[in-house]
């Protein structure tokens, strides 16, 4: 089990959250000039390295709060969290 | 191939049974190929089948990073069913049913089908009026299906609680007679048999580490066994669809997660069928071994390490000892996990990708085991003819551009 750092409340069992995808998915800002592609691009298309990953995660049972977590796909360890709006850090080695 | 039969039995008992020859040859990879297929899993290997089998082609290899059948078509709960409410849905896992049905015969290998029925439990009313949907949809199809009352699931599964002070009391199922189970690692070794059979080239400990791709074509594969050359690539790779897909340019609406099953400690036979509850959330089955063979649903975080959190194995039991009291005290063996590539609407892609000659049969998420003929089958098709099998053309990849999703979240006899 996951051992998440929520930014605000501190470590909690993964079970108090919910997982959010990919972060950093920005939504098109003029919807009426997004063709095809690009919507499904926003909507559908999303990364899933094996490795490190930035992802969103929503403290549900506690601060009710969304956050970003930087974590490993494989050993699923930890780098780092960060509120939203924080300048993206950069990917561990 | 030496064929199974009585004869070829007798013969082999004769001598020990030291003489049988091995399933299939270990070939180095040739320098080119008509066709290559990446991953050596159950999907994988029917496409390589059924492309040497139908269309002629055989000059085929199909390349796995490890071992054959040891990623999910070894790691799944061997359920097979085609009660899914869609049209596109249903008629592509029929068509894999069918093919299930005469599968042995046709591989000349035993793959333990077993049709014992699927119950797929209401404990709701919105369960309720899912079920007799479902049940009216998949009969307009052809598929075989009945609405049963709990004293009828009492009837036909009796260890079964249907208890009313249960906190979800069941208030009936879904019942597909033909839909039961089959053995896994048997689908994947007699397909790599007929296949290999047929001049097929399975190449084991082979890693695709790269795409030789031009002017939007491709043109080969680099590999951990060396360069390969070919004008067609299936990829059917399961969870690392995305990581090979990558490789080529080409970004996927999948993610991959972790999703675990379990077994118990093995008992006499007591479980004639297979109960699957979206509700309380678990499936269930007996093994020819006498395990409970048990699932339920992924873990939320993106995962490529084939184990997952606790948490979840602890909620699949609470739903088993709700509808099966009488397993109380019974310990469990082994837990393990796979990682399954999910898509957006829960149905999978087959089709071509926007490179030339660069294929994905992917996005089986959770349910990909019981569409193992089905889907080699329309996928060798899509290959072979360049233009999509009438049944896998509703799963092309365009579909999320276009907007035509098969959404079979909620609507396939399963939570995803």
């Amino acid at each position: 089990m996951l051992l998440i750092p929520c930014p605000w409340c501190g470590e909690r069992d993964e079970t108090e959250f919910r997982y959010g995808g990919q972060a950093h998915v920005a939504r098109p800002l003029d919807p009426n000039a997004t063709g095809d592609a690009a919507w499904a691009e926003y909507l559908f298309m999303r990364d899933n390295p094996k490795g490190w990953f930035r992802e969103r995660w929503n403290h549900a049972a506690g601060c009710r709060r969304w956050f970003n977590m930087v974590r490993h796909t494989i050993t699923h360890e930890i780098a780092s969290v960060y509120k939203p709006g924080d300048p993206k850090p950069e990917l561990p080695e | 191939m030496q064929r199974f039969s009585i004869v070829s039995l007798a013969r082999n008992a004769l001598t020990g049974h030291k003489d049988w020859p091995r399933y299939w040859r270990s070939p180095k990879p040739k320098a080119a190929y008509d066709a290559v297929i990446v991953g050596g899993g159950g999907h994988g290997l029917a496409t390589a089948y059924y492309l040497a089998k139908e269309h002629g082609v055989r000059n085929v290899a199909v390349l796995e990073k490890g071992w054959l059948g040891g990623g999910n078509t070894g790691r799944n709960t061997t359920i097979v069913r085609s009660n899914y409410l869609w049209d596109e849905s249903a008629h592509l896992y029929e068509h894999s049913l069918k093919l299930f049905e005469g599968l042995s015969q046709d591989l000349n290998y035993n793959v333990m089908p077993s049709q014992r029925g699927v119950l797929n439990l209401a404990h709701n009313l919105g369960d309720v009026r899912e079920g007799i949907r479902r049940v009216n949809a998949n009969r307009l199809n052809g598929v075989d299906a009945e609405w049963l009352t709990p004293a009828q699931v009492k009837a036909f599964c009796p260890i079964v609680s249907i208890s009313p002070s249960m906190r979800y009391p069941v208030m009936g199922a879904t019942l597909q007679r033909r839909a039961g189970v089959a053995r896994h690692d048997a689908v994947a070794w007699g397909f790599a048999r007929a296949a290999d059979a047929l001049g097929v080239d399975i190449i084991q400990n082979c890693e695709v580490m790269g795409f030789d791709i031009r002017q939007g074509r491709v043109h080969g594969l680099r590999t951990t066994q060396g360069e390969i050359a070919t004008t067609k690539v299936g990829i059917v790779a399961a969870g690392h669809n995305s990581v090979l897909c990558d490789m080529a340019g080409v970004r996927l609406p999948i993610q991959s997660h972790p999703l675990q099953a379990l077994v118990s400690e093995p008992i006499k036979p007591i479980h004639p069928c297979v109960v699957m509850s979206n509700a309380v959330h678990v499936y269930v089955s007996q093994s020819d071994k006498g395990e409970l063979v048990m699932g339920a649903g992924i873990d939320s975080f993106n995962s490529y390490a084939q184990r997952g959190s606790f948490p979840v194995i602890e909620h699949q039991m609470a739903a088993v000892l709700e509808l099966f009291p009488i397993f109380s005290r019974l310990r469990m063996m082994r837990t393990w996990g796979g990682i399954v590539d999910v898509c957006p609407d829960a149905s999978p892609i087959i089709g071509r990708l926007p490179v030339e000659g660069l294929y994905l049969n992917g996005g089986w998420g959770t349910g990909g085991f019981k569409a193992t003929p089905g889907s080699g089958h329309v996928f060798a098709h899509t290959i072979a003819q360049e233009a999509p099998h009438p049944l896998a053309a509703p799963f092309a990849f365009e579909r999320f551009t276009s907007g035509a999703l098969i959404d079979e979240h909620g609507a396939a006899a399963v939570a995803h």
